[in-house]
């Protein structure tokens, strides 16, 4: 991996952006990285547009401060897409992983990605997939599977022990909700697809 | 013993590696010290420090007597009450809720209270704003609490830990707020080494206090009338006691760093043996700086990075020697004290440059004058700080390397003494 990874989670308020950095990170720091997690705090509602933060590094991270170049940008609503800011800043050789059941070509268009042939587009049904999966239209999970897999961050199966056991602690009094969310992850890891 | 190790230090084996929030950091110290009560309001961004530690009450993870007070008024008062009578206390608050403990901030000084309590630093109101500022801890600089500053959650940790034994110990019985930014640190996962709970036990060891309300055979008074008479006497002693708290800080950081390995002093001297231009700077932006100092370097500029732990008591003489045969020193303030005459980290950062020129200790690479100083305020009610706009602080201190002064190259006029990054205008 490069030394350092910075990705920026688009969601709306109530799709878990925060919780999927935050898991993440956690994740990352059990593999051995250094992490940062942090959502970007505002007036948040549900359903309202909201940011969440990583930093990850296999060297010591001091920046304290936004991303503004990400190089991976995760969207967690595809009613998101709109919004010019969702691809600004994306590094070369960067990814945007939008949960949508468009190709991702079709995704490229809409985010007005075609002149940018080295930024790399890949779409998932994370929405679909979570309701299957947990009966209801959370995708942060579904999500991370995704940017697992496009980006190779993490070593899957590590990956999902540490999962297990951070969801268990999370849904402690709803354990069906721990094999729902990592049936989610799993199956998003698979079905993401890359254009 | 005046440098900090940031957390690359070697680390004792006694320790695990976890990933937590600032808050979630400090309300683990917190746990492992157990103090006998806690008394809490709850307030945007210190939330989470009270939730967690109520929680531990509730599962018995603790002995302490958790208060649950209407006001932060009323938590400080809860607080000073318990340590008079003899109890190990901890309270926590941010922004406006350290406004409403003022009055009660000065009794807790004033009558030598250990107290240690975190400070997530949040701007003012109004206008309202819950994000990232030092006005709020600024404003309590004058209430005669020690301040320890933390760069990120294994510093609050840290410096939680360590605040018990510098306010408990019996040269300076004065209580000490351990200042952490705001959502950039509280809110935001991040990495750091904790210790065994016996292990901190162990460091805090218990409070014993000499004389306590609660002691029949040794009756005492706590905050009684004092004209006249002995007022003053009593505030040249609690003077007397910040002035001994800088030993006992250096002492503390001591034994802390045979614990952990991780060293802390007043603050830590990066990359500043062969700079010509240094920033100072408190908190989290200190890491931001670190990483365009490390950057700059890249590229063969000297430059370098001081960052303050403690600014009360105020290290000024310390400071000054290591900043003494710098050419220009950029003073980073998240405060706008509204005097006009410069932030309130600037004004006693060049003062104590001007006293080292006074007394001719000018450093001994230096025969010239100390260093150019110029005022930088920034980030004010969570205003991003962000790698460019430190690199252009660098950048009008090479201007004023290069000129030998800080006047504006374009008018020549002097320019402004107080300068804003990141504000449109």
């Amino acid at each position: 991996m490069a030394t350092l990874t910075e990705i920026r989670w688009h969601g709306r308020g109530g799709q878990g952006a925060k919780t999927a950095a935050l898991l993440l990170a956690e994740a990352a720091s059990e593999a051995g990285l250094h992490v940062q997690g942090f959502p970007e705090y505002g007036p948040e509602r549900m359903g309202a547009p909201v940011f969440a933060y990583n930093r990850l590094s296999d060297e010591p991270i001091f920046l304290h401060c936004h991303i503004s170049r990400p190089s991976v940008v995760a969207v967690l609503d595809p009613t998101l897409i709109k919004d010019p800011g969702v691809a600004a800043g994306l590094a070369d050789g960067g990814v945007v992983v939008v949960n949508s059941t468009a190709e991702p070509e079709t995704m490229r268009g809409r985010l007005r990605l075609d002149g940018q042939p080295e930024v790399r587009v890949a779409t998932v049904d994370a929405s679909g997939i979570s309701m299957d999966c947990i009966g209801q239209a959370i995708p942060n999970t579904a999500m991370m599977g995704a940017v697992i897999r496009v980006t190779g961050l993490l070593e899957f199966d590590r990956f999902m022990e540490v999962a297990r056991r951070l969801l268990g602690e999370k849904f402690r009094a709803r354990p069906a909700l721990v094999d729902g969310n990592l049936k989610a992850i799993r199956r998003a890891y698979g079905e993401v697809a890359v254009g | 013993m005046t440098t900090t190790a940031v957390t690359t230090g070697t680390v004792n084996p006694n320790q695990r590696r976890v990933a937590l929030t600032g808050n979630e950091a400090v309300a683990l110290a917190m746990r492992q010290i157990n103090p006998d009560v806690v008394a809490a309001y709850p307030i945007t961004p210190q939330t989470d420090i009270v939730q967690y530690f109520s929680s531990f009450v509730a599962d018995g993870r603790v002995d302490t007597e958790f208060v649950t007070v209407e006001s932060e008024h009323s938590a400080m008062s809860a607080t000073v009450g318990a340590v008079a009578a003899g109890a190990r206390a901890m309270t926590a608050t941010s922004a406006n809720g350290l406004a409403l403990m003022w009055e009660v901030l000065y009794i807790a000084a004033g009558s030598r209270l250990p107290i240690v309590m975190p400070v997530v630093n949040r701007a003012l109101s109004a206008p309202l704003n819950i994000h990232c500022d030092h006005s709020d801890a600024m404003g309590a600089r004058d209430s005669g609490w020690v301040q320890l500053w933390s760069e990120n959650a294994q510093e609050a940790y840290d410096n939680v830990i360590q605040a018990v034994r510098v306010a408990e110990h019996p040269k300076v019985l004065l209580p000490v707020m351990v200042c952490l930014d705001g959502f950039i640190i509280s809110h935001a996962l991040l990495n750091l080494h904790v210790l065994e709970d016996a292990a901190v036990r162990a460091f805090v060891g218990r409070y014993r206090p000499d004389h306590t309300l609660l002691d029949p055979e040794r009756p005492v008074t706590v905050g009684p009338l004092d004209l006249y008479d002995f007022y003053f006497e009593h505030k040249r002693q609690q003077a007397e006691a910040m002035s001994e708290a800088r030993a006992v800080i250096l002492q503390v950081a001591e034994d802390y760093t045979r614990l952990s390995g991780r060293r802390y002093g007043f603050f830590e001297a990066h990359r500043l043996e062969d700079a010509d231009s240094a920033v100072v700077v408190l908190g989290s932006a200190a890491g931001t700086a670190r990483f365009v100092v490390d950057e700059l370097r890249r590229r063969g500029r000297k430059v370098g990075l001081l960052k303050l732990r403690v600014f009360r008591p105020f290290p000024g003489r310390e400071l000054a020697e290591t900043l003494a045969r710098l050419q220009t020193v950029a003073v980073l303030d998240r405060a706008e004290g509204f005097s006009t005459a410069g932030g309130p980290l600037f004004t006693e950062v060049r003062s104590a440059l001007y006293a080292l020129a006074e007394d001719g200790g000018r450093g001994p690479a230096s025969p010239g004058a100390p260093p150019l100083t110029m005022n930088f305020i920034y980030g004010l009610g969570g205003r991003d700080l962000d790698p460019g706009d430190i690199e252009s602080v660098f950048d009008r201190l090479a201007t004023a390397v290069e000129t030998g002064s800080t006047r504006t190259p374009d008018t020549g006029r002097v320019g402004p003494l107080i300068e804003y990054l990141g504000v449109r205008e």
